[in-house]
């Protein structure tokens, strides 16, 4: 049984659960992802955010996550002129995604640094997320949990390295999902938490062996 | 720890404590949820102060929605209540749940009770209750777990999602929830409180959801104003001592077979119903000019 304030809640800005608070949280979610303030938001809707985005506000939505705003924030519906006047440039184009869910969105972000990000994900309902891809690895990720994810080199012995230095940290896995491109080559792994993992063991991670990158995600 | 998976049940706990339904969800949510009962009133607290800012703002909005579709009429309504045939009562009413709808609808700050579509109907009969019977903000907050305990009944053994269960579940539930609650804050029994609930969800069984251009204005804006009098009735009704010959659990269950039984085009997919008519077709084409 749900609780009471999935009943009598959440506070959110309209109009629609799915196409604008479940928006907003698609936009902070590959704003965490990017790990910086972005200049440039590139993004493509599919199915039913396609059709209706204009009519829910979900570019808004979507932008206004990007910004960092909740759900909840009275300035979603400001989101495009507050994100011009940062400099932040801003593309919407409506596209066709074979078997994607109906409220998908492909994000490609550029951040102040340069680096980048794409995230596709979809809004599943009363506000509930799912990122299904970041840079082009497949994943699952809800942001009901913090997250570390690794970019590593594709051989033995990294899950047993970075899953260590979260054992020692005291921090527990909830979920755990490993995906690579080819074998040998580069492969993602990311791990749902019970905890934040703290900024030193993140740093752990990133100077394990054939560890590329590391980082991680707050729960939003 | 307390339990429930039926309205019966809650009432039976409820009858058995001696103490109303929301004492009953309340115990329920401090076992769930592992918070102190302090905090989880608080959080109720702060949504009852967005749900009355909603209000305030919605009686006096003349913005329009996006789409263009929606906007003003709250305040249409509330500055007509004195010379209408149902009384300053109802009609105030009826312009805060639109005024809620249209705030939702022009992307301002609405508690989803139990979704958005349906945010303006526990609120505005709660507001209205308040005014009549000058009720502090602490019982109003006490009748808002009420609702939510009639509110995860249904969505447990019915719906509250209008995908699966057309409107009935969206603004039935709705109207189910306030009348439970008016009924708790004029001092009813939880059994009089479950069959208000039952009046106000039989009333609404079949509603189907078929919105214009798939945006959630047209018919809902205007539906939560029907739906928040509707359930000030179903809980004039029963404490009235009007009785549904259906029992409540009973009309929950006849919620879920006829949602189930509805066909796709009438669960928020705007492929039938209101959302094919040749107006709805001309304004959609309107709205979104490049589909």
């Amino acid at each position: 049984m749900h609780g009471v304030f999935d009943i009598v809640g959440p506070v959110m800005i309209g109009p629609s659960s799915s196409h604008t608070a479940g928006a907003v949280r698609l936009g902070l979610m590959a704003r965490k992802i990017l790990g910086e303030e972005a200049a440039k938001a590139e993004i493509n809707l599919h199915g039913s955010f396609a059709m209706t985005y204009r009519g829910h506000g979900t570019d808004k939505a979507l932008i206004a996550g990007i910004l960092g705003f909740s759900p909840e924030d009275e300035r979603i519906r400001e989101a495009l002129e507050i994100a011009a006047q940062k400099g932040m440039s801003c593309s919407f184009q409506t596209v066709n995604i074979e078997d994607a869910h109906p409220n998908t969105a492909v994000i490609y972000l550029v951040g102040t640094s340069g680096r980048t990000a794409r995230v596709r994900g979809a809004s599943v309902g009363g506000g509930n997320i799912m990122i299904t891809n970041i840079d082009g690895y497949n994943v699952e990720l809800t942001g009901r949990y913090p997250a570390l994810i690794t970019i590593h080199h594709d051989c033995p012995g990294v899950i047993t390295q970075v899953t260590k230095l979260l054992a020692e940290a005291n921090v527990n896995i909830a979920f755990m999902r490993v995906s690579r491109q080819n074998r040998g080559e580069t492969a993602m792994m990311i791990m749902e938490l019970d905890e934040e993992p703290a900024a030193e063991v993140v740093e752990q991670c990133r100077q394990s062996k054939a560890v590329d990158y590391a980082f991680a995600i707050p729960a939003i | 720890m307390v339990n429930f998976n039926t309205i019966g049940e809650l009432v039976a706990l409820a009858g058995a404590q001696q103490v109303p339904l929301h004492e009953i969800v309340i115990q329920h949510e401090i076992h769930v949820s592992q918070q102190e009962r302090t905090a989880i009133v608080t959080a109720m607290e702060k949504n009852w102060q967005v749900m009355k800012a909603s209000i305030e703002r919605g009686i006096s909005n003349q913005e329009k929605s996006l789409s263009g579709l929606t906007g003003g009429d709250a305040k249409r309504l509330y500055d007509y209540q004195d010379k209408g045939y149902m009384g300053r009562q109802v009609l105030s009413a009826a312009a805060y749940a639109v005024g809620i709808s249209e705030v939702n609808a022009v992307m301002g700050r609405i508690v989803a009770c139990p979704t958005a579509g349906s945010c303006g109907i526990v609120p505005a009969a709660l507001y209205a209750a308040q005014q009549k019977k000058n009720l502090p903000d602490a019982a109003i907050v006490m009748a808002l777990f009420t609702a939510a305990g009639i509110g995860m009944v249904v969505d447990q053994n019915a719906s509250i999602a209008g995908a699966q269960g057309g409107c009935q579940a969206e603004c039935g539930t709705a109207a189910g929830m306030a009348a439970a609650a008016l009924v708790e804050l004029a001092g009813g029994s939880p059994q009089a409180a479950a069959n208000a609930t039952a009046l106000a969800i039989k009333n609404l069984l079949g509603l189907v959801c078929d919105p214009v251009a798939g945006l959630v204005e047209v018919p809902c804006v205007k539906r939560n104003g029907f739906a928040a009098v509707e359930a000030m009735l179903a809980a004039d009704m029963s404490l009235a001592g009007v009785e549904s010959v259906i029992p409540v659990d009973e009309v929950i269950d006849a919620m879920n077979r006829i949602g189930k039984a509805l066909p796709k085009s009438l669960r928020e997919t705007s492929e039938g119903g209101l959302a094919t008519t040749p107006t709805a077709k001309a304004l959609t084409k309107r709205i979104y000019p490049q589909v």
